[in-house]
């Protein structure tokens, strides 16, 4: 039982004061209510998709030593807005010599194949719009027509740079679906469900709870996804489709206005889904610290919307963590040249991810769960954790530590163009 | 050459550890600048003074002329290599003197060479430190310094009237741009224009639309 058959009963029971079960017309109001959650989903998904471009680029300009844009609104914060207005207003323009019905439908193909995945992405612990019990499956072959959608942009554009976008981008994504629907199915067999909802109930609240700090398969997995992800969502440094300095815009060259728009947003959008997938496969999802999921069904009234809210926020939280980490990989790492994209999928992901699947099923089958093994397993995993982001912080400290002082050598040296302010 | 299988694992595992190691150093280089003061600073208005006084004085910026000082020798039109100096010095058939009619510098055009203002002799001719430039549309672009006929100077070098500050007549010629007033430097008071000169587009007001100014 999701929130949305929930908010359909409920409705029933206090409209027509009929047994929801047992009354014929109950398909009508659900499929009612699944339209009302999908237009839910939509403006989620653009107001995550919008303004997470604002975050890209002022953490881009932070990390270039820049401010970013600041114009629009308080500290630009309304520049997504401008730049969707923008697009909305520029002229749809299609090439001569476009395959036009396929050029004109590439873009709803990879902005459906997008929206999708966000069917059966967890948002809270009923905050689902379909729980399905092939959900990692699901997820897996809806984020395929994205493939299509970007081979049909290169294809139709007749461009050379976009048929080379959309070749290489094909050739990306079904490559890295390999390492990543590995590393999935090591989560779906500690889970043992496919359901994403089962997932994150088989998890709890607490890091060691979570599967990345259940061995140390899982927590190789979690790296594995995380990477193939990436790829798949043409991140830098996976970013070949639309390498800025070989392919101008890689598929999307040869687009304008709307369309443009669709398939920003859809690229934007993924950055949820992998960070959402990510989160609830791996990180305890929406499993609030302490609370047993159980309480939270049990609740009543406004108890139960506190902790849905509070499961929400929790989840939003590690999902926007991850969004983060991945923008800054993007403004930390180099891309890479093609063939040094295959050699990384299929000579070290996919390797390591058949690895981490057999590794993982041993260690399920050898550490029963609860037992005294798996409790040292999950502490040490914590421990080796906390320790790598103490040393991460660690670090950060040392290299703005010398880079102080490189600029306090600078201090009272006279130049035209002030450098002072830093650091 | 094929490596031997130890020599091959042993290549593969220390791969992994780099680019783990890397990307952990990496990140760690990147997370640091997040905590830092952004090196630029934000123009034009956060700035303590603008920048058209931090630059030096041999800065090449616009170019303004000094009509009082002009002798209408026409050298500057004359080495210019892209034409954008247009003066045109007339016999005023009353008076008998020669005139400017016409001093028009198209700074469209204009690439900031400075081999105009080095052969004019009487410091009429100079770059100013202004450079922001910006009009509604390209016939903005070119400057007419000499909105009537002007008597050509006929003081030698080095004497006649003193120059008026560099980069204090270019503001009332500079046509506004979207009803701002373009920039005067700091200190240097608009100077008291002659009587019968006709209003600068500078004074127009700002809801007004900006004249063109006419070239007698």
């Amino acid at each position: 039982m999701n929130v949305v058959h929930h908010a359909a009963d409920r409705c029933i029971r206090w409209a027509f004061g009929v047994d929801p079960a047992a009354w014929p017309w109950t398909w009508v109001v659900e499929a009612a209510f699944l339209l009302l959650a999908a237009a839910v989903l939509l403006a989620f998904v653009a107001l995550f998709a919008g303004p997470v471009t604002w975050v890209e680029r002022r953490v881009a300009g932070r990390i270039m030593s820049r401010i970013g844009p600041n114009r629009v609104g308080p500290q630009g914060s309304l520049q997504w807005l401008a730049d969707g207005i923008k697009c909305f207003l520029k002229e749809d323009l299609i090439p001569d010599g476009a395959d036009r019905p396929l050029f004109r439908l590439a873009p709803y193909l990879v902005f459906g194949g997008m929206f999708g995945a966000f069917v059966v992405l967890p948002f809270g612990a009923h905050l689902v719009a379909a729980d399905l019990n092939v959900g990692l499956l699901y997820l897996l072959a809806v984020t395929s027509l994205v493939v299509v959608g970007l081979l049909m942009a290169g294809w139709s554009s007749r461009s050379k740079w976009a048929l080379f976008g959309g070749v290489r981008s094909a050739a990306q994504l079904v490559s890295y679906e390999v390492p990543a629907a590995f590393a999935l199915l090591a989560v779906a067999l500690a889970a043992g469900t496919l359901s994403l909802q089962g997932i994150v109930g088989a998890q709890g609240g607490w890091p060691w709870d979570w599967f990345v700090f259940r061995n140390p398969f899982l927590f190789v997995a979690f790296f594995l996804y995380f990477t193939a992800a990436i790829a798949e969502g043409n991140r830098t440094p996976f970013d070949l489709p639309e390498a800025e300095s070989e392919l101008v815009a890689g598929y999307n060259v040869e687009y304008s206005g709307m369309r443009y728009l669709f398939f920003m947003f859809a690229e934007w959008a993924n950055l949820w889904i992998m960070s959402a997938v990510a989160t609830a496969c791996f990180l305890g999802g929406w499993q609030v610290p302490g609370v047993p999921p159980d309480r939270i069904a049990a609740a009543e009234g406004w108890a139960f919307v506190g902790g849905e809210a509070l499961s929400f926020a929790i989840f939003a939280a590690k999902a926007s963590a991850l969004v983060l980490l991945v923008i800054q990989l993007r403004w930390t790492l180099p891309r890479l040249r093609v063939d040094q994209l295959m050699i990384t999928c299929w000579k070290y992901l996919v390797p390591l991810a058949f690895a981490v699947v057999l590794g993982a099923l041993v260690l399920l089958a050898l550490v029963p769960e609860g037992g005294l093994a798996d409790s040292i397993l999950r502490a040490t995993l914590v421990i080796f954790g906390a320790a790598v982001a103490l040393l991460y912080g660690r670090r950060i400290r040392q290299t703005y530590l010398a880079d102080r002082d490189l600029y306090r050598r600078m201090e009272g040296k006279d130049a035209w163009y002030p450098p002072y302010r830093l650091p | 050459m094929v490596p031997t299988l130890p020599a091959a694992v042993k290549r593969w595992f220390a791969d992994v550890g780099r680019a783990i190691v890397t990307t952990f150093e990496g990140l760690a280089v990147t997370s640091s600048w997040m905590f830092r003061r952004p090196l630029t600073i934000q123009y034009p208005d956060k700035i303590e003074k603008p920048v058209q006084e931090m630059l030096p004085a041999s800065y090449r910026g616009l170019l303004e002329v000094d009509l009082d000082r002009c002798a209408g020798c026409l050298l500057c039109n004359r080495a210019c290599p892209i034409g954008a100096l247009q003066v045109k010095v007339e016999k005023n058939p009353q008076t008998g003197g020669r005139e400017i009619v016409q001093f028009d510098i198209d700074i469209g055009r204009c690439m900031f060479c400075g081999l105009c203002s080095e052969q004019c002799k009487f410091g009429a001719l100079a770059h100013t430190t202004h450079f922001e430039a910006v009009v509604d549309s390209p016939d903005g672009l070119v400057l007419h310094f000499a909105r009537k006929p002007t008597p050509v100077s006929r003081h030698k070098e080095g004497q006649g009237p003193p120059r008026r500050a560099v980069g204090s007549i270019l503001p009332d010629i500079v046509p506004p741009c979207l009803g701002r007033v373009p920039w005067r430097p700091k200190g240097v008071a608009a100077e008291p224009r002659r009587p019968d000169e006709p209003p600068a587009p500078g004074d127009v007001p700002p809801a007004a639309a900006p004249t063109k100014p006419e070239v007698s």
